[in-house]
């Protein structure tokens, strides 16, 4: 009976082959102290019967770049939470430098040196980098009085490591996205990191900004070892940086293996258990018909110079620039929510004006904000009234009371026609992962039938397959004979979305472009020259 | 279609149990009541204290329901008192001009209505000028009605000079009954239904849970946020009015600082009874619960020192009692929270 038991201590291949030798355990748990830094084996975890994690076997080795990606809802938090001991497993097996923990506390993960920087990166804004950097130290020392000249070395010497010039008086609150970020990685290395686990380090940081991270991130794994583990959305930057690649899927890791096994296409495939495949939406206006949306010479003080555009029935115009190109100006303003001081608008031929945001709905302009979190959705609120909040005064009976009966049946349908993942449209929104919930942004506007719809960044934070769920029902609509005006710096989702792009350049459309007659890395190239 | 009524009926008995706040405090109110039913046997469920008990919660009661809606679009209303208090001295302030003692000797089937439209109109502009400070100018609620309150407040030790104005002509409101049923619970009963229509059958009402949650997104979704604030503190402001009139109804007189401990215990109700003080959520049940509560246990408590000491020191233990009924349901929703937030964690 003990032999077994002991052989399920080890992987399942050296198992096969040494299951006979306790000598030969030992030397194999020599081996992996060597190179292998956590094992997983067959971990298991529910949440009130909800399985988010079926069997995840994962190892980790020193020094190495691994990346984790899968959709929402895959269990990568989850794994990243269990790992750091924020979660208590239901089954399964940690080993972290050889050591088998029956009950992993987060002080266990800290003292092996795995350290997590999550999306917030768990900084205080209110303090300066260096407190920040050398105050948990400090006050692991137990000292009742701070030394200053301490934490400054202390500082100091985190952030020369990481090779970033960063000001140690300065305030967090001030630093952008990208600092934070090298101050939480600064601040990781002086707890002694070998293993640093970013969740999703990039969906806020701009190009440069990612590529200065990862000259950062390949810097430590050289001069230090520190083993990174990687989770991310971006499947160009991750087949940049990772050396290994551990893709998950309903909460088990469906395949995983060196870099050099996988592109875009596998891993979207592994990602999502099916192929995926986009066509480009080919699309030519009709000229004789006059353009839905007409723009002449619109400008705004510093943001918007000069703006000319026409948009047609069924065409997805896409818009895109660097961030403060004014791309979003110019959506605000068609919108109504920035003040413009010159130039026409006109709809179907008309000149309108619009001022505020329902002038615009009256216009039948419809705008998806950039931010749906905060813009676009009453998160604690259902699912049902956000999508009927644009169409509740229609709702109202002859006396003027709203009829429940068909704000549900609204509701229903909505959730159904844009296929939103729930078990009850009563539950609040903010229980959806984010492509549902965008398309509970999408739907409140589909609800008004608007003519016009203005998309600003309709597809950022949303999983791969939902991602291109998206732009088949951009498409949809377009193809019904909406008018839709895409603003994106995604790339590819422009490419293969849009029938024609406007390049924004200093609040200024400085090019056209066909999509037919360009490529990611033209338009890529094209978008960061000045 | 058959899945569809399936999770259409479980989604009726979902909400009837996810609304964990009412039922608990509906649980409380009746614990509470058959507490003192034994403690103070024969007194505390008698048909005397009930009826004294009936027309004691309406005052503070409507009150709440002026704050409750102000609070469910995220704001807040501490002029509430303030402006009851101005509407009961003008109303006031016309029966004795114009009515029966001492005044113009008009009768009262003409003072009285007019006296109450009055009052009415009064408390309506107080709410509109609130509305119109916090909308259109854009001073925080908390602020702006703190300013105004005292403007209210002030204004009537103007026309007052101080005193109260004794009038008893508007007795029958405060101590009047219909079919045995006293006239300020009928009000009560009367603004609660009104509140539910308001709240949950009107788009208005609609509107004002979802600005209340996120004023941003109401934006962007092109919803009125000015004309929701100033339909929102109008109804606040005059239905403090209402109130107003049940105070000069019930005390006979009509002074500027009564009932000045109000502000805050509405505040205590409508959080005790759900009111999310961030806006959005918050039902007209919870509310009423809330309010039966409270007086239960003030009751109850005065009741229960007489009964002991031989004295009402209850008064000042009775505001301890309320506190920590507060906190004791802050505490339970705390942790029914944690618990069903844990059951909805499903990690990714």
């Amino acid at each position: 009976m003990a032999k077994p038991c002991v052989g399920y201590l080890f992987s399942y291949e050296i198992f096969s082959k040494n299951h006979q030798s306790t000598y030969l355990r030992s030397e194999w748990e020599f081996i992996s102290m060597a190179d292998e830094l956590l094992r997983l084996n067959g971990i298991y975890k529910s949440f009130a019967g909800v399985r988010a994690l079926q069997g995840v076997d994962l190892t980790i080795e020193r020094g190495k770049i691994n990346c984790l990606v899968g959709e929402n809802g895959c269990g990568k938090s989850t794994l990243i939470k269990i790992i750091a001991g924020v979660y208590k497993r239901d089954a399964g097996e940690i080993i972290i430098n050889g050591k088998e923990y029956e009950d992993l506390h987060p002080i266990d993960a800290i003292r092996e040196g795995i350290q997590v920087i999550y999306q917030d990166f768990s900084l205080f804004p209110n303090l300066t980098v260096a407190e920040n950097i050398a105050l948990n130290e400090e006050l692991a020392n137990g000292r009742r009085l701070v030394s200053w000249r301490n934490v400054n070395r202390i500082a100091k010497d985190a952030l020369a490591k990481v090779e970033v010039d960063i000001p140690l008086k300065a305030r967090v609150e001030e630093m952008s996205v990208a600092n934070k970020q090298l101050i939480a990685i600064a601040k990781a290395l002086r707890q002694n990191a070998q293993l640093i686990i970013m969740d999703e380090p990039t969906s806020a940081l701009t190009e440069r900004e990612v590529s200065t991270l990862f000259s950062v991130i390949r810097r430590l794994q050289k001069q230090h070892g520190i083993a990174f583990l990687f989770v991310s959305h971006k499947l160009n930057e991750v087949l940049e940086i990772s050396e290994k690649m551990i893709v998950m899927r309903n909460g088990r890791v469906v395949s995983s293996g060196d870099r050099s096994e996988y592109d875009n296409a596998r891993l979207i495939f592994e990602m999502t258990g099916r192929r995926i495949t986009e066509k480009s939406y080919d699309f030519t206006p009709d000229l004789n018909q006059p353009p839905l949306l007409r723009v002449e010479g619109l400008s705004a003080e510093k943001v918007l110079n000069d703006i000319q555009f026409e948009l047609r029935r069924g065409e997805i115009v896409g818009v895109t620039g660097l961030l403060g190109s004014g791309r979003t100006q110019l959506a605000l303003a068609l919108f109504g929510m920035l003040p413009t001081d010159n130039g026409r608008v006109y709809i179907d031929e008309e000149e309108v004006v619009i001022t505020s945001p329902q002038d615009a709905i009256q216009h039948g302009i419809g705008y998806v904000p950039e931010d749906r979190l905060t813009e676009g959705l009453f998160l604690e609120q259902s699912i049902s009234n956000n999508v009927v909040v644009r169409i509740i005064d229609r709702l109202r009976n002859s006396m003027g009371l709203l009829q429940t009966r068909q704000v549900k049946e609204q509701a229903n349908y909505w959730v159904e026609a844009l296929s939103i993942k729930t078990s009850d449209p009563e539950l609040p929104v903010k229980t959806l992962s984010g492509g549902n919930q965008q398309r509970v942004v999408l739907a409140k506007w589909l609800a008004s039938k608007p003519r016009l719809m203005i998309l600003n960044g309709p597809t950022v934070g949303v999983d791969v397959g939902s991602k291109e769920e998206l732009h088949e029902m951009i498409k949809h609509l377009a193809g019904e004979g909406m008018g839709i005006l895409l603003i994106s710096d995604d790339i590819p989702e422009l490419l293969q979305t849009c029938n024609r792009i406007l390049l924004m350049r200093r609040g200024h459309i400085s090019e056209e472009i066909l999509p037919k007659e360009t490529n990611e890395n033209e338009l890529s190239a094209k978008l960061i020259e000045e | 279609m058959e899945s569809n009524t399936a999770s259409n009926n479980k989604s009726w008995f979902g909400r009837l149990s996810m609304d964990g706040n009412t039922l608990r405090l509906l649980i409380i109110t009746v614990v509470i009541f058959i507490a003192f039913s034994i403690l103070l046997p024969g007194k505390f469920l008698s048909v005397r204290n009930l009826q004294s008990m009936a027309v004691q919660f309406p005052e503070f009661g409507i009150l709440t329901f002026a704050i409750m809606i102000t609070m469910l679009t995220g704001g807040i209303d501490l002029s509430i008192v303030g402006a009851a208090n101005l509407s009961a001295i003008v109303a006031a302030l016309i029966l004795t001009r114009l009515g029966g003692d001492g005044g113009a000797g008009w009768p009262l089937m003409i003072t009285a209505p007019l006296a109450i439209v009055t009052a009415l109109i009064v408390a309506s502009f107080c709410g509109l000028f609130n509305g119109f400070l916090i909308s259109k100018i854009g001073i925080t609620p908390i602020l702006a009605t703190l300013g105004t309150g005292a403007i209210y407040t002030g204004l009537s030790f103007v026309i007052t000079g101080g005193p109260a104005i004794t009038t008893t002509q508007l007795e029958y409101i405060g101590s009047g009954a219909i079919l045995g049923v006293p006239i300020p619970i009928i009000i009560f009963i009367f603004l609660a239904i009104a509140f539910v229509i308001i709240l949950r059958r009107m788009s208005f009402g609609f509107n004002v849970y979802m600005l209340g949650t996120n004023p941003t997104a109401a934006l962007f979704s092109g919803i009125h946020s000015d004309s929701i604030l100033i339909r929102t503190y109008w109804i606040a402001g005059l239905v403090a009015g209402i109130a107003g009139i049940v105070f000069l109804g019930r005390a006979n007189s009509a002074k500027p600082d009564f009932g000045s401990s109000f502000i805050l215990l509405t505040v205590l109700i409508a959080i005790l009874g759900g009111v999310s003080y961030t806006g959005g959520f918050g039902t007209i049940a919870g509310v009423v619960l809330a309010v039966l509560s409270i007086q239960f246990l003030s009751t109850g408590l005065n009741m229960l020192m007489l009964e002991l000491f031989g004295n009402s020191a209850a008064i000042f233990f009775r505001q301890f009692a309320w506190g920590a009924l507060l906190l004791l349901v802050m505490v339970l929703n705390y942790y029914t929270e944690k618990r069903r937030s844990r059951a909805i964690v499903s990690g990714g």
